[in-house]
């Protein structure tokens, strides 16, 4: 398999995506743009108090409003789900706390967006006027914010009945005794403690659903925006005790999501619930203030980290210690978040002791999960800021202290301090293209001269280099997590009688370009045009079996499935063949779409050719079944494991605090590529959202636990006017993992991105004494860091 | 993000428009650009029943020099100063600020009227019509008054406008003299935090989005008259003034972005 620029193949090929037409037309259909018959809008109202005992809901005001035709409490609804709580798949220890999570609260609101009641009405505008109408009485209880406050002795209780607020505690510390050892031992011990700021996903595409019953039968169709169709299918069946057969879950053009639409949500069961019962579809769209809050939050962390390594800074030991914030309550994944990144503190440094212990807390405020990497950014976060400290500690660079202590190109298959394979890569390799292209002498030289200068314009170098473990996940490997399903993935090819192709996948794009990239891998392989595959997804009527997207598996799983899948269809194409040139099947090739005699190009059958003869099965092989469609379900031997490094460089101005990022170059080894189009999109974008983190993004909480960023004017993310300009290139070594040799890329931008800006803002500060910044690295936050560092006023 | 419900007027004048006020009072709303009302609808921190479009009146879209004084229609868009010709000529302060305003959409249905009337502290061309000594002339059902820009800002988001007048025009005196317009935000379609305008190499200086109105900074004016340097000038640029504090900056802050950003403006208007 050739993967290059040559025309005569698909992958490998800048190809436009075939999603695009529509999407930039306005032609592709969101949740807001259907409208079912006779359907009703859910208005919500959500908690105003982050802990408060729910005295009474009045609904009086609004049932005066017109349109609005019912007014239901908590209680009202209680009857609708039972005991039926919204789901947490990943109970990450046996003796994990999970409380029981309700659609709508009855008694106690947990959290400031917590939905205590629900207005019905014809109208999305009615049903806004109702909710903002209606009048829920509080009693307030103290609040749990600050999640190191939260496991102080005396703290307030988020849920009273658990008697804590920590939900688990998770070690993974294979050998405590060497860790210990290590530390005794070490010349140099490097210790450091960073915040993980929450973060709220703000996709361009809020959320959005319609429940449609199908009242004669029993069915039930639910449209929602979301990233899971499949597991959302399995999750409202076993919530709702409707049969699983009579579910399909449809999820439309979805405009984003970012591991924000990888849940179940209350809403999502509200009018399911709703629909079953009035017999009516049931429908709410949510909007950019109520997403703040009713939409899961992103990262939530304090990570304390040590680091034992010699004189010559080769690190022994990692010892970390983490509080997870998971907000009121267990979402879909919440508490695994930070396993993810668990086994990832060493980084992709040959570390040989590792200890790791997360304890994970209940707050006051929106249910944290899955986030645009989920794990790997805080993990890589603090592994590289750690080792800028240990080269300061030392005395080397950034690039000699990451040298001296990367996994060798020749080690892999390498298995790691915390028990993973990692597959493949050349991590020297990639640190070194990096370096070049940053022309890092001039930058250095320049920030030389400044720093003589005294200029108030400083400049500054950041490094990160990343591994993730993408590709989620083998099944095995996650029944030892407790996780709550597996992670295969489902394909089906089949060929139309006119030798067009379907390709169904259980995969659900909501962005990536599926429906491109797959289309490409089946070209090549059966040798046709990309635009005679259709990639059909994202209904459970048509891709009945999946496990959907996220966690950058779509490629190296689902992908994966697709192209086995298309083997599938060629070995039989193959005997048809055969039967019909009266040949020996190991006797032929496939060459250009047709199946000849090996060197015989005379005799040969076009795959057309073989594709109606499947149709029509006048003369196929004795025994042999009609048609030509293979399914393949994948369950992947191992993770893979991209990484690369990026380096930023920063302007700050020193006056103001501002901080501009000047250059920015990413290399990145996400194994092969099949369109490096769609790979450069994914690297921009995710170095943004990472950079969004370093600099603009926090979802900000007042010490009662109101909210303050609950519009895209006070959250800041950031504009295509803010994205540095990005300098791209990849290092391809193959992962072994999977037929193709690839790894994933969907995340790799944003874990490797927080680091590199803040490790160049924390350089650029060098000369103030500025040793640490936290984030987001605002231009206040900065001047007051200089200021501080420099004992001047704050 | 859903309005209150509200009625809707078609101003087929500035006569009309200003009828149609008449008629219904402090219940009204004039609606040009929209790009400050109908975000303050959608979030509910404005509700007014009847909305007056005069983003229809073409015949306020315009800008004229006569004598040494530029006049500006109300309804022209942020993008028409931003390009137009005359503007970078006679009042090129106005057209470099006209550029940052928002993001191209903003600037595509904003308006300079529109802006002005709206009177926020933190708008870019409010600071520059001040800086500028601007005038401001309004419509109401007696006829046309003027007002000068120094006079016009009332409070926060208030002007020193009656429910029943409009305005219709801006005019600037036509000026050469050394200027510039020092902005400093998050990204690029925000407010600023603080922004500076400077004309007439110092002799008219305002600071946005430090304090209730946009401000005119008269001790910097007042130190650059007598021959101060850019340094020492923009040293008292925060005197006296109460800025605001928000999550992008508190006050003090804002007291030192102001300093440094006056110094910027001001040596880059070409004090020394």
């Amino acid at each position: 398999m050739t993967m290059t620029d040559d025309p005569a193949t698909h992958m490998g090929s800048h190809r436009l995506r075939r999603e695009d037409p529509a999407l930039l037309t306005g032609e592709a259909q969101f949740i807001d743009d259907m409208s079912l018959h006779g359907e009703i809008w859910v208005g919500i109202v959500r908690s105003t108090e982050a802990h408060a005992t729910i005295l009474g809901v009045d609904g009086s005001a609004a049932l005066e409003i017109d349109g609005v035709t019912e007014v239901l409490s908590g209680a009202d609804l209680a009857p609708l789900w039972g005991e039926g709580a919204l789901p947490c798949a990943w109970p990450v220890t046996d003796d994990m706390r999970n409380p029981a999570h309700l659609p709508v609260a009855t008694s106690i609101a947990k959290y400031v967006g917590d939905a205590v009641a629900v207005v019905l009405a014809d109208s999305r505008y009615a049903a806004a006027d109702g909710a903002a109408a209606v009048s829920v009485d509080y009693d307030p209880l103290p609040a749990v914010v600050d999640i190191e406050a939260a496991v102080a002795e005396g703290a307030p209780l988020v849920h009273e009945d658990l008697g804590t607020n920590e939900s688990y505690t998770w070690p993974l510390i294979p050998d405590p005794d060497a860790v210990d050892e290590a530390f005794a031992n070490a010349a140099v011990v490097v210790g450091e403690r960073y915040v993980q700021q929450r973060l709220i996903p703000a996709p361009m595409e809020p959320r959005g659903v319609i429940a449609a019953p199908g009242v004669a039968n029993g069915e039930l169709t639910l449209y929602s925006a979301t990233q899971i169709p499949h597991i959302l299918k399995v999750m409202t069946a076993v919530t709702l005790g409707i049969p699983e057969h009579k579910i399909r879950v449809v999820a439309p053009s979805v405009g984003g999501g970012f591991g924000c639409k990888l849940n179940v949500y209350a809403e999502e069961i509200l009018c399911c619930a709703l629909a079953m019962d009035r017999g009516v579809p049931v429908r709410w769209t949510e909007s950019r203030s109520e997403a703040a809050t009713a939409t899961i939050q992103g990262r939530g962390q304090v990570q304390h980290i040590e680091l034992a390594a010699d004189a010559n800074g080769k690190v022994q030991a990692v010892r970390v210690k983490l509080l997870a914030d998971m907000g009121a309550y267990l979402q879909l994944v919440t508490p695994g978040v930070p396993l993810l990144g668990g086994f990832l503190y060493h980084g992709c440094y040959d570390i040989a002791h590792y200890s790791f212990e997360c304890t994970s807390v209940f707050t006051n405020k929106t249910p944290t999960d899955a986030y645009r990497g989920a794990g790997r950014p805080e993990a890589t976060y603090a592994i590289e800021r750690a080792m800028d400290s240990l080269a300061v500690a030392v005395g080397v660079t950034p690039e000699e202290i990451r040298s001296r202590n990367f996994i060798a190109a020749d080690a892999f298959p390498y298995e790691s301090c915390a028990g993973l394979i990692f597959d493949s890569g050349d991590y020297q390799a990639v640190l070194d293209k990096a370096v070049e292209m940053a022309d890092l002498q001039s930058v250095r030289a320049e920030q030389a001269r400044r720093r003589a200068d005294g200029s108030n314009r400083q400049i500054g170098v950041g490094f990160s280099s990343y591994v993730e473990m993408c590709g989620l996940a083998p099944s095995r490997v996650l029944a030892s997590l407790n996780y709550g399903a597996g992670g295969w993935e489902a394909a089906t090819v089949r060929v139309l009688p006119t030798a067009k192709v379907q390709v169904i996948t259980g995969s659900t794009p909501h962005g990536q370009g599926h429906e491109t990239s797959w289309s490409m891998i089946v070209a090549d392989k059966l040798g046709i045009d990309p635009d005679d595959i259709e990639v059909l997804h994202s209904d459970t009527a048509i891709s009945p079996t999946g496990l959907d997207t996220y966690g950058s598996r779509s490629l190296s799983v689902g992908g994966t499935a697709v192209f086995m899948a298309t083997d599938k269809v060629l070995d039989k194409a193959r005997l048809i063949a055969a039967h019909q040139l009266e040949a020996n099947e190991d006797d032929l090739e496939y060459v250009d779409g047709a199946f000849q005699v090996k060197g015989t190009p005379t005799a040969a059958v076009p795959f057309a050719a073989i594709a109606f003869a499947a149709f029509t099965a006048h003369d196929l092989p004795d025994g042999m079944e009609p048609n030509l469609e293979a399914h393949v379900t994948y369950d992947p031997p191992n993770f893979t494991f991209p990484n690369g490094t990026h380096i930023a460089v920063v302007e700050v101005d020193t006056d103001t605090g501002n901080v501009d990022i000047v250059d920015y170059v990413a290399v990145d080894d996400c194994g092969n590529q099949v369109n490096p189009m769609i790979v450069e999109g994914q690297v921009h974008g995710g170095v943004l959202q990472g950079a969004a983190q370093a600099l603009y993004e926090d979802a900000v909480y007042n010490e009662d636990g109101q909210i303050v960023t609950v519009n895209l004017g006070d959250y800041l993310v950031p504009s295509a006017a803010e994205a540095p300009i990005y300098r791209v290139a990849s290092h391809v070594t193959p992962s072994p993992t999977n037929p193709m040799g690839v790894k994933g890329i969907g995340e790799a931008g944003t874990i490797a991105a927080t680091p590199a800006v803040i490790n160049a803002v924390v350089d650029a500060l060098r000369p103030t004494g500025v040793t640490d910044v936290t984030m987001p690295a605002s231009p206040q936050t900065v001047w007051r860091a200089i200021n501080e560092a420099q004992g001047g006023a704050s | 993000m859903i309005p209150a419900s509200f009625d809707y007027e078609v101003a087929e004048s500035a006569e009309h428009a200003v009828s149609l006020l008449a008629e219904h009072g402090d219940e009204a709303k004039l609606l040009a650009g929209g790009h400050s009302l109908i975000p303050m609808m959608r979030f509910r921190l404005a509700t007014p029943t009847v909305l007056v479009d005069v983003g229809r009146l073409d015949d306020l879209r315009y800008i004229n020099s006569d004598n040494g004084t530029v006049s500006i229609g109300a309804l022209t868009r942020h993008s028409e100063l931003e390009h137009s010709a005359l503007l970078a000529e006679s009042a090129p302060l106005l057209a470099s600020v006209a550029a940052l305003v928002g993001d191209p959409s903003v600037r595509h249905r904003g308006t300079l009227g529109g802006t002005l009337a709206h009177a926020d502290p933190a708008s870019d061309l409010p600071a520059a019509v001040l800086a500028l000594g601007g005038t401001i002339v309004a419509r109401g059902p007696g006829g046309d008054r003027e007002i000068a820009a120094t006079d016009f800002f009332a409070g926060y988001f208030e002007s020193a406008l009656a429910d029943d007048e409009m305005i219709v025009e801006v005019r600037v005196a036509a000026s050469a003299g050394g200027w510039n317009y020092q902005k400093f935000n998050r990204r690029a379609q925000d407010w600023a935090i603080v922004g500076v305008a400077v004309a007439e190499e110092g002799a008219g200086v305002s600071l946005v989005n430090m304090g209730s109105t946009p401000v005119r900074a008269s001790a910097v004016e007042a130190a650059v008259a007598a021959g101060a340097s850019a340094a020492d000038a923009a040293a008292v640029a925060a005197e006296g003034l109460q800025p605001p504090s928000d999550l992008n900056a508190d006050a003090d802050y804002r007291r030192h972005l102001a300093r440094v950003f006056t110094e910027r403006a001001l040596k880059a208007a070409g004090v020394a």
